[in-house]
């Protein structure tokens, strides 16, 4: 398992060594450093604390503060995330983690759309635009009458959407430039520009 | 600092030479209405085989970005066939300029509902004497 932490930048597209064009995103993943661990021993799991993004306008609040090593400036971010090494407190983990090739999956908040409506949100078909109809994005029947007297739980209808996590598996990795902090990815990955992803290794069907 | 583009720019194609400095590939200037000589490489197999297609510049779309891509018309038995060939394709292995044409728009879609002599599109023709010429590039140095 490896993980790392981006933001996604903007997609576009490539050509591969056969001539095929792919569409890609672009990745920001800027170096982690590694504030401390977590272990089997004590914590009953492996992982690493890292933290992602210097930070300069805010102070750490005091809880955070003296989880830093020395001489490492508060992060925006703080997250656990597994590596199949354990890199020494005050070390930085880049984007090289990754190799070209690897299949990973992303996970991300998906774009808020809001309450939306049954169209938007489940694909329902909608009523007729004209002849008379008075039913334009209306849902229809949502269940029997007398029997059962109420809405079936699970019932599909209007409401809030998007805007919570969501995982796309099976990306590849196209490209690795732990220089310019670069990782692009076949695929679209959930969010907006700028948004906050995790990148983890897909490891399915791997014993 | 666009980080997109920093990706997209390492698959722009460019000037490509071999060993002794000469040009292998270059992505010529040319705009709509011009004819075109298209070399595709086309893989059967084993086998890499160049095939070219000859036809009109119809449409350029996408500018500078590694996106672009251009339309190619051709009227083959009465029958209009058209491609659309990413710019920086590597599969492209040539694009030649055969001749310069005058239109008057950047797309000249007008042209697939014209038939025969009047789908033709005016030859842009360099009336500059050679002197003239000569010194136009010299200025330009």
């Amino acid at each position: 398992m490896k993980q790392l932490v981006g933001r996604k930048i903007g997609m576009t597209r490539i050509f591969d060594g056969a001539g095929r064009e792919i569409s890609v995103t672009v990745v920001e993943v800027q170096p982690h450093v590694v504030i401390g661990h977590r272990t089997a021993e004590k914590n009953g799991y492996d992982a690493v604390i890292v933290g992602v993004e210097e930070d300069s306008k805010r102070r750490a609040p005091r809880q955070i503060a003296g989880q830093y090593p020395e001489n490492v400036s508060p992060r925006k971010f703080i997250r656990e995330i597994k590596l199949e090494s354990t890199p020494e407190i005050g070390s930085t983990v880049d984007a090289s983690v990754f190799s070209v090739g690897d299949r990973v999956k992303v996970v991300g908040t998906s774009k808020g759309r809001g309450f939306a409506g049954f169209v938007k949100r489940h694909h329902f078909k909608g009523g007729p635009n004209t002849h008379g109809s008075m039913s334009h994005r209306l849902p229809g029947s949502i269940g029997s009458s007398a029997y059962p007297s109420r809405v079936i739980k699970g019932v599909k209808g209007a409401g809030h959407q998007g805007n919570q996590s969501s995982t796309v598996k099976g990306l590849r990795v196209v490209e690795v430039d732990a220089e310019r902090n670069l990782l692009v990815l076949s695929g679209c990955v959930p969010g907006w520009r700028n948004g906050l992803i995790t990148i983890s290794s897909d490891d399915r069907g791997k014993a | 600092m666009d980080l997109v583009d920093l990706v997209d720019r390492k698959h722009r194609r460019e000037e490509e030479r071999n060993e002794n400095g000469e040009v292998t590939f270059a992505i010529p200037e040319f705009k709509t209405g011009d004819l075109v000589d298209v070399h595709v490489k086309i893989v059967e197999g084993d086998n890499e085989r160049i095939q070219v297609f000859r036809g009109t510049v119809i449409q350029r779309h996408g500018g500078s970005s590694s996106n672009a891509s251009f339309t190619v018309r051709k009227v083959t038995a009465g029958i209009g066939i058209e491609r659309i060939f990413p710019l920086h394709s590597p599969r492209l292995a040539k694009i030649e300029v055969v001749r310069r044409g005058r239109v008057r728009r950047s797309r000249i879609f007008y042209l697939r509902d014209l038939r025969g002599k009047a789908a033709r599109v005016t030859e842009k023709r360099d009336l500059r004497t050679a002197e003239q010429k000569a010194a136009a590039i010299e200025t330009e140095q």
